[in-house]
Order: structure tokens, then sequence, then C-alpha cells
């Protein structure tokens, strides 16, 4: 389909005037196999740092599955298998080499899910068991981390009288910020979303793009969405894909202006899809 | 033609209430019938004096000391066998034919008949350990009567949890064991209690597989209270004493040729019902308490 040098270079030359992007994690060659089915092809491209990368495509064309290689989450389901490289700079670690330990893996990427998915437990231990899994027991950090998080994700202000209640009572907006929260407190590199408005209504949406747009600053972004709009709206960078195939990556007003193939035009204008 | 076909709509509902009708009035015959009989032996004495020859000084202090003490034991087994291999087979278990080969076989389990176990415990606990015909044999036993049933109710438990929670732990980085820990077991809890209670309650009603490994029918003294026996004097002194339970002083009462004794088990039964049936309210009770701060 598309060689796997071309899009990274035309994405860095295009973004002018801008220091040059930093890779914070590229995948090489990445094929992937649920058993027997080939469900990505061969997929290779960039995440930079502190930008927003977005993933879009139609349903079923692999993004979900791509964006789960990176926190290696396939290893929690028998059958299924990984080749290829998913590299995670400046270290150069393989995030999907079989000695690296999958927990270590998602102690540095962590991931927003499509549904907001707190666990019944309060709003503060919510927050916290990213740092309790890691064996935090000082109060006083847990504290202090837990509201940086909040306010990290914009839901500090709701909810600092109630950190004790129920995740459950809040809002689906407000779970879903919870999670983000809950994806911060252990301060990951990468930060992977998975179509996290699909289960939200316009208002909320709106406020989970903002907080993306804010967290960018600080963290490397990489989202699956089945809306292109919201790809528009967010996103540094997109890429298409189809199929299990990557058609094209490159800097998101590109992709929407003037994408360089016809299948990613067809896509984009609502020919197709 | 539509009258025809809500005639038989009418005429189904009667049949299905007959249905209904047939179990729920036995039932309510036969417990009737015990409170009529049962209830006017009811007193403070009936549950603090030991059988006795004299149907009206005869109580069921060793039967519902003993029934407690079994149904100790019996939990004290069954919960921690009975969750460890419901949590094992839903989270760690590999998916191959051995996993299908325990499944088949614990759900067979349950389905045989509890005289088997009663036979079963005869030849190992008792005379193969050498346990004795005590409080443990029996409640190790009962125990194993019900562990598939606290399987199952674990593994359904787990089953309802949402694979959006599990996975929300594994991307924070939790281990396996983390996950189960913090998350499986503690919301699984309530169906777990459920299946548990509801498992002692059939195993307090329990008799063939007690009369089997030889529990006494007439018995006029406590198990040993902790740290009262001959030095040295333990906490567990009483579990390996003789013991009886309520439905062998049931039976033991109604093969009595008096009237009276009759009675008397009738008011054991009304005894036993009760019991069994505060122990599913429990149940309920404990799925409800547990559940309301969960929504999936």
């Amino acid at each position: 389909m598309v060689s796997t040098s071309i899009p990274e270079v035309s994405a860095a030359a295009a973004v002018s005037g801008t220091p040059a992007p930093v890779k914070k994690s590229e995948s090489q060659n990445l094929n992937f196999f649920y058993g027997n089915l080939q469900a990505l092809k061969n997929i290779s491209m960039p995440l930079y740092e502190k930008k927003v990368t977005a993933l879009i495509g139609p349903s079923g064309c692999g993004k979900s599955t791509y964006l789960r290689c990176f926190n290696r989450m396939h290893d929690l389901y028998p059958g299924n298998r990984y080749e290829g490289r998913i590299m995670l700079y400046p270290d150069n670690t393989d995030v999907l080499n079989p000695e690296v330990d999958p927990i270590e893996v998602r102690m540095r990427i962590s991931m927003v899910f499509q549904k907001p998915n707190p666990f019944p437990k309060s709003i503060y231990e919510n927050v916290a068991y990213g740092l309790r899994v890691r064996g935090e027991r000082k109060r006083a950090l847990l504290d202090e981390k837990v509201e940086e998080a909040l306010r990290n994700a914009a839901l500090w202000d709701e909810v600092k009288n109630r950190l004790n209640q129920l995740a459950f009572n809040l809002s689906g907006g407000q779970q879903q910020r919870l999670c983000i929260a809950r994806a911060l407190a252990t301060d990951p590199e990468i930060l992977l979303f998975d179509e996290p408005t699909s289960a939200l209504d316009p208002i909320a949406t709106t406020s989970i793009e903002e907080l993306i747009a804010e967290l960018k600053q600080k963290i490397t972004i990489f989202i699956v969405t089945h809306n292109m709009q919201q790809a528009a709206r967010v996103s540094d960078y997109t890429a298409y894909m189809y199929l299990g195939e990557l058609i094209e990556f490159d800097v998101t007003n590109k992709i929407f202006i003037k994408p360089a193939h016809k299948q990613t035009e067809d896509y984009i204008t609502g020919r197709f899809g | 033609m539509i009258a025809a076909h809500k005639r038989w709509d009418f005429a189904f509902g009667v049949l299905g209430m007959l249905a209904l009708m047939v179990g729920v009035l036995t039932f309510a015959a036969l417990f009737v019938e015990m409170i009529i009989n049962g209830a006017p032996r009811l007193s403070w004495d009936f549950f603090s004096q030991f059988p006795s020859r004299k149907p009206d000084q005869a109580g069921i202090l060793s039967a519902w000391v003993g029934s407690t003490l079994v149904m100790l034991v019996t939990a004290a087994t069954a919960v921690p066998l009975g969750v460890g291999a419901g949590v094992y087979l839903e989270e760690y278990a590999p998916r191959n034919w051995m996993t299908d080969l325990i499944e088949i076989n614990v759900t067979n389990l349950a389905g045989v008949p509890s005289i088997v176990y009663g036979l079963l415990a005869l030849g190992l606990f008792v005379y193969g350990f050498g346990l004795g015909q005590s409080i443990l044999t029996a409640g190790l036993t009962l125990g194993l009567l019900i562990l598939p049933v606290v399987i199952v109710a674990t593994r359904e438990a787990i089953r309802s949890i949402p694979i959006a929670i599990r996975e929300g732990a594994y991307a924070l980085g939790a281990t396996k064991w983390q996950t189960t820990a913090d998350h499986i077991l503690p919301y699984s809890l309530a169906g777990i209690m459920t299946g548990v209670i509801i498992g002692m309650a059939r195993a307090i009603g329990e008799t063939a597989p007690v009369i089997t490994i030889g529990a006494l029918t007439f018995i006029a003294f406590l198990p040993q209270a902790p740290l009262t026996g001959d030095p040295p004097a333990g906490l567990f002194d009483w579990i390996m004493s003789p013991f009886t339970v309520m439905p062998i002083q049931m039976f033991n009462w109604t093969s009595r040729p008096e009237a009276a004794f009759h009675q008397n088990a009738a008011a054991a039964g009304l005894v036993l019902v009760v019991m069994t049936l505060s122990m599913n309210a429990l149940a309920i009770y404990i799925r409800y308490r547990l559940r309301k701060n969960i929504k999936w």
C-alpha cells in the first residue's frame, strides 16, 4: 500500500515554523493475528511526543486492535499473536518484546476505554488505584497525586467535596473524566483513548475534547475515533486505516484538506464508510 | 377468532395456576400442620434440654448445638475450597480439554446423591484418616457436598463482572492477582455469599450422609467448649466430639411409637425450617446490601 518511510517525512516537513516533532513511539511492520485471522497488516507509523495522533477508519478496520497493541491488552486473551515491533523512545524499548513485562508497559502507556469503566469504589480509590498497584501506601503522596490527576482531568472542582462517594454517582461525562484522571495519576508517557466519547452526549464530548487539547501539553496522546470531525478538531496527526492496513498517515490538516489517497478522500468526504 | 384465542390464553393461565398451586399448597399444608402440632412444644426448655425418654422433658439442645458446629466446619471447608476453585477456573485456568473435563465433573458432582458422599466420608474420613464419628467428619462431608454449589455460584458471580472492569484494572498495570484480590473477589462477593448460604441451607437439612458416617441419635452431652477440657485444653477440642444434628433428632423422634414424641419431631422440624428460611432470607439481604453499590 504505502511505503513506510514516506508518511513520516511528509508529516515532519509539513509542520513548518515549529520545532521538528520528536518521535515518542513507533510501530514497525506490525502484524497482529487473532488466532489465524490477520487483523493488522504491516503497520508502520510514529507517534510524536506531546502531539495528538488520531486514528480513523470504518468499523472493523482494526483501529482499536491497533491501539490495544500499544499497551499489550491483547495479552489478556489466548490465541493472539504480534509480529513486528512497537518502539518506545527515548530508551528504545520494544513494547512487544516477549521479555518486556506487559505490566511494565501498561505503567508507561495508559488507556481510557470506550465506555466509562470506573470501579465500584469511591472517586478517590478509583484515581489512587494505579498508585496502589505500584505499592504506594503513603497517604500524603496519594492525596497529592489524586488531586493533581483530578485537576489535570478538569474534574477536581466538581468532586473535591465528595471524594469518598461512589464513582457511579457521577454523570457519564464525569465518569469518563474520572477514568482519564485514573489513567493520569501514575504519570504515564502515552495516553491511549479508545473512542472515548462514543458513549457520551455532545456536551460531555466537548469537555473531553477540550481536556485532550489541554493534556497534550504534557503527554503524548493516541486516540481512536469513529468521528471524523472529532479527529479534525483534536488531533495534530491523523492516520486512516482500512481493512487492517494503514492507508495514509499525515498532518491532520493535510489529511482533511488534501489527502494523498483517493480512498482516504472518499472516506473523509463521506462517499464511503 | 380473537375471542377463541383469548379463551386459550385464559385456559392456559388457569392450568398454570393449578400446577403452581399443587406445589405451593402442599408445602403450605405441611408447614401449617407442623406448626399446629409442634408450636405448643416450643419453649425455652425445648431449646435448653437434652433428649430424654420422657417426651415432655426432651429438648433439642444437643441437636441445635451439633448442627451449628457442623455448619461452622462446613463453611470453613466449603468457602475457601469452593471460592478458590471457582476463581481458578474463571480467571486462571487455560481453556483446554482438561479444564472442560473438570467443569463437567464439577457440574455432575452437584447431582451425586448425598448418601454417596456419606459412604465416601465413612471410608475416607472416618476410617482412612481416623477422624472418627466426629463433628469434623460431618463438617468435611457436608462441605464436600455443597462444594459444587459454591464453585458454580462463584463462577457465575465472577462472570457477571463486565470485561471492561477487568481490562480497566489490567490497563493500570495490575497483575492477575491484584485484579483478582482488589476487584474480582470484592465485586463477586454478593453472589458468592448467596451461593454459600444456599448451600449451607441445603446442608443443614441433610440426614443421609450424616447418619452414614455415624452421628449418634441419642446424645445427652455437649461437645467440649474451647479451653475447658482436660489439659492440654485447646480451642478446637469440640471438633472431635461425637454429635447429633437436627434432622437426625427429628428422625429419631418420628420413629418412636408415642404420639408425644411426634409432637417433638414437629417442633424440631419447625425450628429446622425456620433456620433454613432465615438463612435464605439472609442470603437475599446480603445480596441486596452488597449489590447496592454495584451497577452493571
